[in-house]
């Protein structure tokens, strides 16, 4: 099951470059969270510091604090094990190019020394059903390579990669970017399925998209979240000017 | 613009793309040429000299009929297999160290700086400080020896195109691996190195191929021997030292087995290559890049 997300006073900086600024915000579990905003505003760094990926570059630095249900990630936990339980998503589908597709799935538990076979089976072939992928895959899982399926097919290989490891939440920077339109409807039809058992946060370009996938809506600016609501209010009569501007299409 | 100026453009571009097309194809020759010719020539040379015995039997005195490199092929296979578990576990170790660990530090620069100078050491000088490290100490010359120069030789290379190879993985790649909660040492082993191996089994190869053939850091080292010996501690034939003390010999038989010799190291050192990169392209799915 998806666990809430609790972020207080999140500062981040890459080098000199003070990236986010005072960031408060909840995220509430087992619903879909859209992030907003003009390229460069933040939001992916944001998503980054929920699972710690940020410190992969040397340079980035945080301060303030993220509970993931009742975990403090940064004072209680190590990297390795909070990107366990949460999960991510690219913006490029990243499948290991040389890996089968099964592979692919049981990296995430392969890698951290998962042994089982059977059940390896099994939360394969689970995941790949929760991404919608294993009806086109399943005759090929061990023929093929991760890196043979189309772009839409490894956006979903990596999301039923993420899947695999049951993690509680899942991070997904915009995922669709990449995508024709078919491929796109499918990860939103699929987003809309697993926020059942997980706690979803998306970063998106495209408005429609939040409005169709997420109940709460984040609209970040210049690295400060100016306004987070209901997707709905948000669209509809956001408080704040620059949210309307933005969203109405003045700037951005 | 005249509306006829077009079509003229047009030809000059059908032209310059066949001439264009042609310089490549002419290259290709040119590169393709003296490695042809020169196998063409050992055959025509060597293989009339080739039968069971050179396969079989060690060398026979002057005059006497007969006679093969039978010692000198397996030497050369020990040296290689000394030289190869020296030089290709050290070349990637250094190699991964450099990509991956060090990456901007002083240590990985002075290591770089360091292999790319050892790449440029002439061969001779290899044998000579291997002769100065391990001979004299030991008072005797040894196979191990020889492997030692050898590895060393081979270390440069495979380090340099192992760092190559991997500096070319995406970094989304990685990424992926980190998100999944796996540690960086073992996305490092498991990931990286791994979608680079088919580069760095090259490098290997390469490194391999060029050392096979090696005869100056053997001279001081290996020796060479016309007896039968897979003692580490004893001197030991090699191929190319065979060829360099027959070729220089004044016999003519000798100078046929020399040829033969040659042949069959070029042979042994495709056969290897081949015989390497088919068992390590076995399992490799469909549409992997």
């Amino acid at each position: 099951m998806g666990v809430g997300i609790e972020v207080t006073n999140l500062n981040a900086w890459y080098g000199a470059n003070h990236t986010l600024q005072d960031i408060n915000l909840n995220i509430p579990a087992n619903h879909a969270t859209a992030l907003i905003g003009p390229s460069g505003c933040g939001k992916s760094t944001f998503v980054r510091c929920l699972n710690r990926m940020h410190e992969t570059n040397p340079i980035a630095r945080v301060t303030g604090s993220v509970r993931i249900g009742d975990l403090d990630i940064y004072a209680e936990a190590k990297p390795v094990e909070i990107r366990r339980r949460v999960g991510m998503v690219f913006q490029r589908p990243n499948p290991f190019p040389t890996m089968s597709i099964y592979d692919n799935v049981a990296a995430g538990l392969k890698l951290n020394g998962y042994k089982n076979r059977r059940s390896l089976d099994e939360i394969v072939e689970n995941s790949l059903k929760n991404s919608a992928l294993w009806d086109e895959v399943k005759d090929d899982l061990k023929k093929k390579s991760g890196a043979s399926l189309s772009g839409g097919q490894q956006q979903r290989l990596c999301i039923a990669r993420a899947l695999a490891v049951d993690p509680e939440v899942l991070l997904m920077d915009e995922p669709a970017s990449a995508l024709d339109p078919v491929s796109t409807s499918k990860i939103e039809d699929l987003i809309f399925q697993l926020k059942a058992q997980y706690t979803i946060v998306i970063v998106t370009h495209n408005m429609q998209q939040a409005a169709r996938v997420a109940e709460k809506t984040g609209f970040f600016l210049n690295g400060r979240m100016v306004e987070f609501d209901s997707t709905h209010k948000i669209f509809t009569n956001p408080s704040d000017k620059r949210t309307e501007d933005y969203i109405t299409g003045r700037f951005g | 613009m005249s509306t006829n100026s077009f079509p003229l453009r047009s030809r000059l571009r059908t032209v310059t793309d066949h001439a264009v097309t042609g310089l490549t194809i002419l290259a290709t020759v040119v590169v393709v040429t003296p490695l042809v010719a020169i196998f063409a020539y050992l055959v025509y040379k060597g293989a009339s000299s080739l039968n069971l015995a050179f396969f079989t039997q060690i060398p026979k005195p002057v005059g006497v009929a007969g006679g093969g490199m039978a010692n000198a092929i397996v030497g050369s296979a020990i040296l290689l297999a000394i030289a190869s578990a020296i030089g290709v576990p050290i070349g990637i170790g250094g190699g991964v160290f450099l990509a991956e660990f060090g990456r901007g530090t002083k240590l990985a620069n002075a290591v770089r700086f360091t292999a790319d100078v050892l790449n440029g050491v002439p061969s001779i000088v290899m044998g000579l400080a291997i002769y100065a490290l391990i001979v004299i100490p030991q008072k005797h010359f040894s196979a191990l020896s020889g492997g030692v120069a050898l590895g060393i030789m081979m270390i440069p290379t495979v380090c340099r195109t192992t760092e190559e190879m991997l500096m070319m993985v995406p970094h989304a790649v990685r990424e992926a691996a980190l998100g999944l909660g796996v540690p960086n040492w073992r996305s490092v082993l498991s990931i990286t190195v791994k979608t680079a191996s088919p580069g760095i089994i090259t490098g290997c190869m390469l490194a391999f191929a060029r050392v096979a053939g090696e005869t100056a850091p053997l001279l001081f080292t290996a020796l060479g021997n016309d007896f039968w010996s897979s003692s580490l501690n004893q001197p030991i034939a090699a191929l190319p030292l065979q060829i360099y003390v027959y070729a220089l010999s004044p016999y003519d038989d000798w100078h046929r087995l020399a040829w033969a010799g040659s042949l069959v190291l070029i042979v042994l050192i495709v056969l290897a290559v081949s015989l390497v990169r088919y068992v390590t392209s076995r399992g490799v799915l469909k549409g992997a890049s």
